[in-house]
């Protein structure tokens, strides 16, 4: 008898992702996935039942299939691409009343064994006064007042809960940094996306990033018996390899940035919006201002996951899935060099495989 | 060591010869292929072992050189490829941009004099406290710039700030790219845990902003956590003290309304500031004398001790009573403010 493995969400990109990875899996039986809306995306053969999560109908689900391991991805900062399906207060209520809904069902399932919850980095918050790098036990100094940061808080407030009144139940959540990649849509991709990209005056945060693929798979490792030596259970931080600057981002995306005053920003936001920035919520502007960065020693030693894509390849994908910008780097790469010929003419003794030497050195490190 | 002593040290002559030696330690694999037929594979490298050994430094090579290099570093930033820490320690535009920015202020302004740098160890995790002075805190920088350009390892000072310095903007982006983090036990721990030469000045506040009357009197050294995160990851501690920084703002009185207002600690008024307006914020060029002393060891306590508060109120005071000591002595030997 092999496992059956519950996943909401499914109607985003990286949620149908997820179940097509996890049914290869070989101890996995059936995988149910459950979603509002029928996903655009073909689910690979797994089975999927249109239920809404903030229903008692979930309850049903869960018995009838005989789930053990839940896989919560429908918590989201975004709205769902389809559309027709509300603002704001709907996403709030799909994300805090849902996994309400989903953890009083789970209490009730007796089959469950498992679940692995998806969260964010943001539940740290982001303030001046906060240390530079977020363990899994940093408190956040100052809560998040509102939009997805607060909904993830109190979403993995009542994992905690639940996970108290289920001893039995090995509960991990796992706290994302932006995960980018060729089909996730999150705000920050569509920031990513536009072609002058607006930044706030007088800051760089510092930014992490998870590939889309390096998220599937550790969320596979979640929801599987965990590997001799490691531990599954608990809370941990995944992100890539290395720190990245916003202005550094946009070099390397090849989009201009224009440097705005913050409360211009802030009166601005609606104008901002109906130019096309999707997303450009007061979380946002908080990661644009301060930025985030996590440790993930935890994430190595304690759940034994490496990603496979640090934090500068994982955006280099991302650039190339993107298409180029306004300002590539390799044409701003190719302008010094011609200014570069142009300074210095290359000579006929020693100097110019001198000058080729800085040419190798430049793309060595370039 | 041995060639860091060929090295023309405290050489009066220029800037350039000294930061020429600084560039080439920080590679200090490459150390001694410099004496060698200029066997690295790296440019810029040989051709200062070129200059150096047959003279042959024309003006034209040297500024194809410069330019050269000057293009490198310009390709490496617009096209984003260059490398920061979790902390947004940005390593090359520290070296190259930051610290060339501070120099003219470090040597000719303040002509700080750098005694005893080689206390801080060559490797390895250190905590350097120091006494804070001179309502705006240049003392930190120019720590920073004078571990950066003197010590004989080329160690770089990773330096902890106030939260002041990470909410206003700019200042909290340049300072994080310089390699400032903030002052908090994690962050410490963290950077010591990581082998990083860790600055603090436990003073804050209380010191920078002090009156000019109670100049290189040492206010309370908070509540001596920089000593705990030290013991916790046996990293031992260099005291540092800096003598000039008191009379670059002598501040006489304290606005406390507006500094209420402008949520700053505190509002200085100096006989120039602000009645002269921005003209008044330019700091007095003092001489400055910056001593590290002799590194306290922290790792021969037994486990545990960090919770001891007895231990660590000893340690604080005589980490304190140190760099007091070592300013009266340094006062007494000094001949002027200015000279």
């Amino acid at each position: 008898m092999g496992r059956v493995v519950l996943v909401t969400g499914v109607a985003r990109q990286l949620g149908g992702r997820f179940v097509r990875r996890v049914q290869r899996e070989p101890d996995v039986d059936r995988v149910v996935g459950v979603d509002v809306v029928e996903p655009e995306h073909h689910l690979g053969g797994a089975e999927f039942v249109p239920a809404d999560i903030r229903q008692p109908d979930i309850a049903g689900v869960l018995a009838h299939h005989g789930v053990d391991t839940v896989v919560h991805m429908d918590v989201h900062g975004s709205q769902p691409a389809v559309p027709g399906t509300g603002n704001r207060s709907s996403v709030k209520e799909n994300n805090v009343i849902g996994t309400m809904q989903l953890l009083g069902a789970c209490q009730k399932a007796p089959s469950v064994r498992r679940l692995v919850v998806k969260s964010t980095t943001s539940v740290y918050g982001g303030a001046p006064r906060d240390p530079a790098v977020f363990d899994e036990s940093t408190p956040a100094k100052s809560m998040p007042s509102g939009g997805f940061a607060k909904d993830a808080v109190e979403v993995e407030g009542y994992v905690r809960a639940f996970a108290r009144r289920r001893p039995d139940v090995s509960v991990t959540v796992l706290r994302f940094a932006h995960v980018l990649g060729t089909c996730v849509d999150s705000p920050l991709a569509a920031y990513f996306a536009l072609p002058v990209l607006p930044t706030v005056l007088g800051y760089d945060p510092r930014l992490q990033f998870v590939h889309e693929d390096d998220a599937v798979e550790v969320l596979r490792q979640a929801a599987r018996e965990p590997r001799r030596g490691t531990l599954s259970a608990g809370t941990f931080n995944i992100a890539g390899d290395g720190t990245l600057l916003l202005s550094q981002c946009a070099r390397r995306l090849g989009r201009p940035t224009v440097p705005m005053l913050l409360p211009a920003i802030r009166w601005g936001r609606s104008l901002l919006q109906s130019v096309g920035a999707t997303d450009f919520s007061p979380e946002q502007v908080r990661l644009l201002t301060h930025g985030r960065v996590v440790r993930t020693t935890q994430m190595r030693e304690v759940l034994g996951f490496e990603p496979r894509f640090t934090t500068g390849e994982t955006l280099a994908a991302f650039a190339r899935s993107r298409g180029k910008g306004l300002l590539p780097p390799e044409t701003l790469a190719r302008t010094v060099d011609r200014l570069a010929t142009m300074v210095i003419p290359p000579r006929e003794d020693g100097r110019q495989d001198e000058d080729q030497d800085q040419d190798q050195e430049a793309g060595r490190r370039g | 060591m041995a060639d860091a002593k060929v090295i023309p040290f405290g050489s009066p002559d220029d800037g350039h010869e000294r930061r020429g030696a600084h560039e080439r330690r920080e590679r200090p694999g490459e150390r001694h292929l410099r004496a060698g037929p200029a066997g690295g594979d790296h440019g810029d490298e040989r051709a200062h072992g070129g200059d150096r050994i047959d003279g042959d430094s024309t003006p034209d090579g040297e500024w194809e050189r410069k330019t050269a290099q000057a293009l490198a570093f310009l390709r490496r930033r617009v096209t984003g490829e260059y490398e920061v820490d979790d902390f947004g320690y940005d390593r090359e535009l520290t070296d190259q941009v930051l610290m060339s920015l501070l120099r003219p202020l470090y040597e000719k302004y303040f002509r700080v004099e750098v005694r005893g740098v080689e206390n801080i160890p060559d490797e390895g995790s250190a905590l350097i406290v120091s006494n804070h002075s001179g309502t705006l805190p240049l003392d930190g920088l120019m720590m920073q710039v004078a571990v950066h350009d003197h010590h004989p390892a080329g160690r770089h000072l990773r330096l902890l700030a106030a939260d002041l310095v990470f909410m206003l903007p700019m200042v909290n982006a340049l300072a994080r790219k310089a390699g400032h983090t903030l002052a908090c036990s994690e962050d410490a721990e963290a950077l010591l845990a990581r082998g990083e030469a860790v600055g603090v000045m436990p003073e804050g506040f209380k010191g920078l902003g002090k009156p000019f009357s109670d100049r290189y009197k040492l206010q309370r050294f908070g509540r001596g956590g920089f000593v705990s995160t030290a013991l916790r990851a046996g990293a031992p501690i260099v005291p540092c003290s800096i003598v000039g920084a008191e009379e670059i703002y002598p501040m006489v009185g304290n606005a406390k309304t507006l500094a209420r207002l402008l949520g700053f600690p505190y509002f200085p008024v100096t006989p120039t500031f602000p009645w002269l307006g921005p003209l008044g914020a330019i700091p007095l060029p003092t001489k400055w004398t910056i001593q590290f002393g002799e590194p306290i060891p922290t790792d021969g306590y037994p486990a545990g001790s960090a919770d001891d508060p007895m231990l660590m109120f000893n340690l604080t005071d005589q980490i304190r009573e140190t760099i007091q000591h070592t300013l009266y002595k340094l006062l007494v030997r000094r001949r002027s403010v200015f000279f």
